[in-house]
């Protein structure tokens, strides 16, 4: 399953993409995003998955630009720690 | 002078059904689900993988209470009791406050597996509810495959559709039809904020545009609104719509065109496409429970 977590604005569009088919439940994304944006709990299919808090997913854009630097090469730490690389970001 | 009661134009149908000749006694599989949305509150009792009634309210302030009142325009007049029901699933956005639940699931899980019953070949569903708006994409077995959410913005939602409704005095049942009779289309009203095409609609009433007219300008602007967030899932054959918006022929009739492809009919009511995917996830979970294959 793609699991997109976010939302568009008037400013953009701004989703981070969980495929629950690759993600492993390992939760390295967890330990590694700065924001604790992560967590890995049982799906609706009962199955150990990541995605994100419910409480973040309207704040995407604010809580991941510390990792988005508008210039420069961009290391998302959530993306690098991912080794299934199940991780996406639309923006 | 007495003060004269507004008429509630808003107020949209609430009912309740029961199957006819079919008895619950003597079956093991009696599932409920409880789908507590935003704006309306709906369960259903399955016995064993069959609907045996109904209910559809309104969500009041307290969503234990609506619950409650859901529950029990189900078993009224049924002689079954709340104990009777051996699993019950919660699932919308008051999951958490159904106090009979014995599992929650979340909606988008819930919508694939109601569309899924009702029409085997959907493959994409749109929910478009009280407060928020999703496509969900599924596969044959009803399981989601896919999910986008808009729930950030009241755009393309049913409480947009209340409001405007009360603004321009026109029951809710009427504005499918009044928007569908206008002989042009007028320009659509802002395609982003609700809140600004209440302000819009007011706008488009001083220009002159008739009653008619701004109903169709708003109903053009919600489907219009929803339709990018379809493409972003990208659609695939059958399209469902589910969620109260489903009954409003003046959004559904534009977000066809636009798409160009026709929604697939659901029986008994599209509405309650949540409430029959908890009693089926119910179901499984009785089943599994009792380590026996469900009936």
């Amino acid at each position: 399953m793609l699991a997109n977590y976010g939302y568009t604005d008037g400013s953009g569009t701004y989703y981070i993409t969980i495929d629950t088919d690759k993600c492993n439940g390992c939760a390295d994304c967890a330990k590694a995003c700065p924001q604790q944006m992560f967590v890995v709990e049982p799906d609706d299919y009962d199955e150990m998955k990541a995605l994100i808090k419910e409480k973040m997913r309207k704040d995407v854009k604010y809580l991941c630009a510390p990792c988005k630097p508008t210039s420069g090469p961009r290391r998302l730490p959530c993306m690098i720690a991912c080794t299934p690389e199940a991780i996406e970001h639309s923006w | 002078m007495p003060e004269e009661k507004k008429p509630e134009y808003w107020r949209w149908h609430e009912y309740t059904w029961k199957a006819d000749n079919m008895d619950w006694k003597g079956h093991e599989f009696i599932t409920a689900g409880v789908d507590i949305g935003s704006v309306s509150s709906k369960a259903l009792i399955m016995v064993d993988d069959k609907i045996y009634s109904y209910s559809l309210y309104r969500t009041g302030s307290s969503s234990p209470d609506s619950a409650h009142k859901a529950i029990k325009g189900c078993l009224d007049g049924t002689g079954m009791s709340i104990d009777d029901i051996k699993f019950v699933v919660g699932t919308g956005y008051g999951r958490v406050n159904v106090p009979f639940a014995h599992k929650t699931v979340t909606e988008i899980a819930c919508h694939a597996r109601g569309a899924n019953y009702m029409n085997s070949a959907v493959r994409t569903i749109l929910d478009m509810g009280g407060q928020d708006c999703k496509a969900i994409l599924c596969n044959e077995l009803g399981k989601v495959v896919q999910f986008l959410m808009n729930d950030k913005c009241a755009a393309g939602t049913g409480r947009g559709m209340e409001v405007v409704s009360d603004l321009l005095s026109v029951p809710i049942g009427d504005i499918g039809p009044m928007s569908l009779s206008v002989d042009r289309e007028p320009p659509p009203v802002s395609s982003t904020c609700v809140v600004f095409a209440k302000t819009e609609a007011v706008g488009l009433l001083r220009e002159g545009f008739t009653v008619s007219e701004v109903l169709a300008a708003y109903c053009s602007a919600m489907a219009h609104r929803v339709v990018t967030l379809i493409q972003r899932v990208g659609i695939q054959k059958e399209f469902a719509i589910t969620g109260g918006i489903s009954k409003n022929s003046g959004v559904v009739k534009r977000l066809e065109k636009e798409l160009g492809l026709e929604a697939v009919k659901m029986d008994p009511d599209p509405q309650l496409a949540g409430a029959i995917g908890a009693a089926l996830f119910a179901r499984d979970l009785l089943a599994k429970k009792m380590g026996k294959a469900a009936v």
